[in-house]
């Protein structure tokens, strides 16, 4: 079971968890919503739950739950920009098709 | 594809369902847009990195305009066409603009606001600052994405009812929805006291490129109370490039900078500019300007000749801060910090003034020219319902009493000054004549007691009230000013039901200047203020006194003999005569008081008839409860 970060990725998980002030690491969960059935949320972690699993990639930590992981597993995660927009990209092998938006996926 | 933002733990949003939202800072001289990205309120650089978009706007002849740095560029070449400051012109009036002369535009005086006349065609200044949200609203869409849900636009603490709607009227152009307008030195305090939990009496002084604001806020546990606001709304950094520029003419002999062509004008006030931003930094700065006939001038300006031209500018911000703190009952030993806004505080000699005003070394940790958007995108992020909502409560304060005319051409005040918004307050008035059906209602804006001194927002009348007796009906006047500082006023008649409603849209502003001295007026009057409101309530107590006595002789004048409604009589005329005569209030007191005492016998035997009339044939049983 592997999550991993890009170089840009993690730098700016870094970036923003110094602005931040506070937070041990980043999470990576899915959820069960969205046009395609599943949805990736991405949020700054505080405390970490008993069920959660750490991975560090370059001095990062990513965190995920035990039921997220399943459909994470090998999953990149890529910062990019495109234009003005710049933001998170998952890199996930397990996801069949996602939705035009790409905010959701199916597996 | 959509790009994923870090989220605060247990925030992250269903997809679709994130709501993208922005501060706007409209600037007088720049403008810029902010918004929460990865849980950090963040200004929106363009396609150049550049933050700022200066508020400029050029029309061209074909009816393209173009926004920001490419239109300041052409700003000497074409002045007439190209718009700068227009945030001075929002929302006024051309007799409001006293310097309207010294200014390279043709204006045309229009029904509440003035016009300008470009190439393009006549332009208001609702319809140029929405070109400028316009160019950051598409800079917004591209960086985040999606298009905006909601913004948050910051105003001067003292833009009136006019200059606000003015400002969401151009907002509303540029396919905007406003979620809210938010005081600029607010916007400030959200951006500091959110990031540093700070607590205490912070003074908020922001100079920027057009306007002055100082703001006395309250920070308690999260929780945001403005005390007083104050400041100039024609004073900021534009103007010490005017005095440098009126240094350089008076330097070389030239007659004053409204000589010169406008195309010249502008190049020395750019230049002038260039000096003050180097002066920040450097010991002194050259000017350069090369007139029509090719012959070029230059002069050099060091540090502590800009400190003698900016001291009177300082001068006035400083006494807007102690004008402001005086309405806040608080002095400089009860601030604990200050916070800088505005590129302007950049300038050494506006850092030192507060520094030595205050006594305390002033706040300047995030970018001066970020502060407000920075704030703005904060609330905007709340307020779209992204945030956990409510955090912090913010509240603003209105900076004139607000109220209705009452008989003898009196104010009642019913909103007092520096009142924290949003508010509702009501107060109940009667009727003053018998059997009277309407009311007109008068709204009012001003400090000083009598209706003539004060400022007219509104009228409005309130129709069918049910026929009663002085005094019987209870109408309900109810002010509401709103989140974004715009005010309606409506009138209830209790028992019927009755109801009349008026939203205020004064067609124009009024200036702080014009504020200032209303208040100074008003403090200067107080005395003579106080003397007329006694006279004109006992005028007023007189001829009800009248009226009630006059219609008491008709109903019952029986029940007296000659010689007592004789004595009755008198006492009437030597009212109505000191009435007529604008007697002073002692002599008018005196004998209103000779008046009831000659009818306190009358209306004893009245209601000894009327006690009788009532018994009169009923058993005692019939009256046992």
């Amino acid at each position: 079971m592997q999550v991993s970060l890009t170089p840009a990725a993690a730098r700016h998980v870094e970036k923003s968890l110094a602005k931040r002030g506070s937070g041990i690491g980043l999470r990576l969960a899915v959820k069960t919503s969205g046009c395609s059935g599943f949805a990736y949320a991405l949020e700054f972690v505080d405390v970490l739950n008993p069920d959660d699993q750490c991975f560090e990639t370059a001095g990062t930590k990513l965190i995920v739950d035990a039921k997220s992981l399943a459909m994470l597993d090998g999953t990149e995660l890529d910062f990019v920009r495109e234009g003005l927009n710049e933001g998170f990209k998952f890199n996930n092998p397990n996801a069949k098709n996602s939705c035009g938006c790409g905010e959701s996926f199916a597996v | 594809m959509a790009l994923l933002q870090i989220a605060e733990p247990g925030q992250s949003a269903a997809p679709h369902q994130h709501r993208l939202a922005a501060g706007i800072d409209l600037g007088t001289t720049n403008s810029l847009i902010a918004s929460v990205k990865s849980a950090v309120a963040e200004c929106l650089p363009d396609e150049y990195g550049a933050m700022l978009l200066p508020s400029v706007v050029r029309y061209l002849e074909d009816g393209a305009t173009v926004v920001g740095r490419a239109a300041q560029e052409q700003q000497a070449i074409d002045p007439h066409n190209t718009i700068v400051s227009v945030k001075r012109f929002m929302g006024r009036s051309l007799a409001d603009l006293k310097d309207a002369a010294a200014l390279p535009y043709q204006f045309k005086d229009g029904p509440g606001m003035v016009g300008l006349h470009t190439v393009a065609g006549e332009r208001s200044p609702v319809q140029v600052s929405a070109e400028i949200l316009n160019t950051l609203r598409q800079r917004a869409e591209a960086s985040l994405g999606g298009s905006l849900s909601g913004v948050v636009i910051t105003v001067p603490a003292y833009f009136d009812d006019a200059q606000r709607q003015a400002t969401k009227d151009a907002a509303r152009i540029a396919g905007l929805n406003v979620l809210r307008l938010l005081n600029e030195p607010t916007a400030a305090a959200i951006a500091y006291g959110l990031d540093q939990q700070a607590e205490g009496t912070f003074a908020v002084y922001d100079l920027g490129g057009g306007t002055f604001d100082i703001s006395i806020l309250k920070l308690t546990q999260g929780v945001f109370e403005v005390l007083s606001t104050g400041g100039d709304s024609a004073l900021g950094g534009d103007d010490f490039d005017s005095a440098i520029a009126a240094w350089f003419c008076a330097e070389h002999g030239l007659n004053g900078v409204a000589a010169l062509p406008p195309s010249q004008q502008r190049l020395l006030l750019t230049a002038a500019r260039a000096a003050k931003e180097k002066l920040s930094n450097h010991d002194s700065a050259e000017l350069c300007l090369t007139l029509a006939d090719g012959q070029s001038l230059a002069a050099i300006l060091s540090r502590a000749q800009f400190a003698t031209l900016g001291a009177p500018l300082i001068a006035r911000t400083l006494s807007a801060t102690r004008r402001a703190l005086r309405d806040a009952q608080l002095n400089t030993a009860l601030i604990t910090g200050v916070v800088l806004v505005g590129g302007s505080t950049r300038m050494p000699i506006a850092r030192d003034a507060v520094r030595d005003y205050f006594g305390l070394e002033p706040l300047a940790d995030l970018d001066p020219d970020q502060v407000v958007a920075i704030g703005a995108a904060l609330q905007a992020n709340v307020l779209a319902g992204n945030g956990s909502g409510d955090q912090w409560l913010l509240l603003d304060v209105c900076p004139l009493s607000l109220g209705i005319e009452t008989m003898g051409g009196l104010v009642e005040k019913v909103i007092p000054r520096n009142s924290t918004l949003p508010t509702v307050r009501a107060q109940d008035f009667t009727t003053f004549k018998d059997g009277q059906t309407a009311m007109s209602l008068h709204v009012v804006q001003g400090e000083r007691e009598s209706v003539a001194d004060c400022r007219s927002l509104a009228r409005f009348e309130l129709r069918g009230l049910p026929p009663a007796v002085a005094g019987a009906l209870h109408i309900r006047v109810s002010f509401q000013i709103d989140a974004d500082g715009l005010l309606s006023v409506s009138a209830r008649e209790q028992s019927s039901g009755i109801e009349a409603h008026i939203e205020v849209k004064p067609s124009y502003g009024l200036g702080d200047e014009q504020i200032a001295s209303m208040l100074q007026d008003a403090i200067a009057a107080s005395q003579s203020d106080m003397r007329l409101r006694a006279l004109r309530e006992a005028q007023i107590d007189a001829r009800r006194l009248l009226d009630a006595t006059e219609s008491a002789l008709a109903e019952d004048g029986g029940l007296l003999n000659p010689t007592e409604i004789d004595a009755i009589h008198k006492a009437m005329y030597t009212v109505a005569d000191r009435l007529e005569t604008e007697a002073p209030v002692e002599e008018l007191r005196l004998s209103t008081n000779a008046l009831s005492a000659a009818t306190d016998a009358f209306a004893a035997r009245r209601m000894n008839a009327s006690i009788q009339k009532a018994l009169a044939g009923r058993a005692m049983d019939s009256l046992m409860p």
